[in-house]
């Protein structure tokens, strides 16, 4: 009885994962600009990764394949944050503009206007 | 088991339309970006895949590939950033 309700949750926590990640590719073809994608992909590096590994870990038990899917799972926790960060970094270095910016404080304006 | 085979099939069609972001991204950032999510939805489709074919041991191979999804976007950016990879 207990390992059926387990495997309900696990099953659960799986799909609801899958939805985080097809909600986060949406929202990459459907954002205007880079910043906001950046928003976008986050739902897929933090939601879809936590609640997929989580059921995953649910699903297999207690053994040696829990701990490798923590080790992924602290991992990708670590490494996502600082890979957005450093692609905002770097677009905002090259002077990308985000999209409805004032007119008078975007970079393409500016180029254009000297 | 199902649940666990629609998730794998969602997360392919997750990657293709990540794919439509790298084909037509407007700039490079918008494609570093796009490919780095799909690193991340493979690690996850690796992991899945392991236990729908009862052989968990792929999820070496997953451990791996985030590593390399890692180091892979910041070496992209650090070319953009400074022209120069060394």
């Amino acid at each position: 009885m207990l390992e059926q309700i387990l495997m309900i949750i696990a099953l659960g926590l799986v799909g609801i994962g899958t939805l985080l990640v097809i909600i986060g590719a949406f929202g990459l073809i459907r954002m205007p600009d880079v910043y906001s994608r950046i928003h976008a992909a986050g739902v897929i590096d933090t939601g879809g990764t936590a609640l997929i590994l989580l059921g995953l870990c649910l699903y297999s038990g207690w053994n040696l394949v829990t701990v490798k899917l923590v080790v992924i799972g602290v991992f990708l926790a670590f490494t996502s944050p600082i890979s957005g960060h450093a692609i905002a970094l770097v677009a905002h270095d090259r002077k990308i503009d985000a999209e409805g910016v004032d007119e008078t404080r975007s970079y393409s304006s500016k180029k254009a206007g000297k | 088991m199902t649940v666990l085979l629609v998730s794998i099939a969602a997360l392919g069609v997750a990657i293709v339309i990540a794919l439509v972001r790298v084909v037509l991204g407007p700039t490079a950032f918008d494609r570093v970006l796009a490919v780095n999510s799909i690193g991340t939805i493979i690690i996850l489709g690796i992991a899945l895949h392991g236990f729908i074919m009862e052989r968990p041991e792929f999820i070496d191979i997953a451990i791996l590939y985030a590593i390399l999804n890692f180091i892979g976007t910041f070496a992209v950016l650090k070319l953009f950033s400074t022209g120069k990879l060394s």
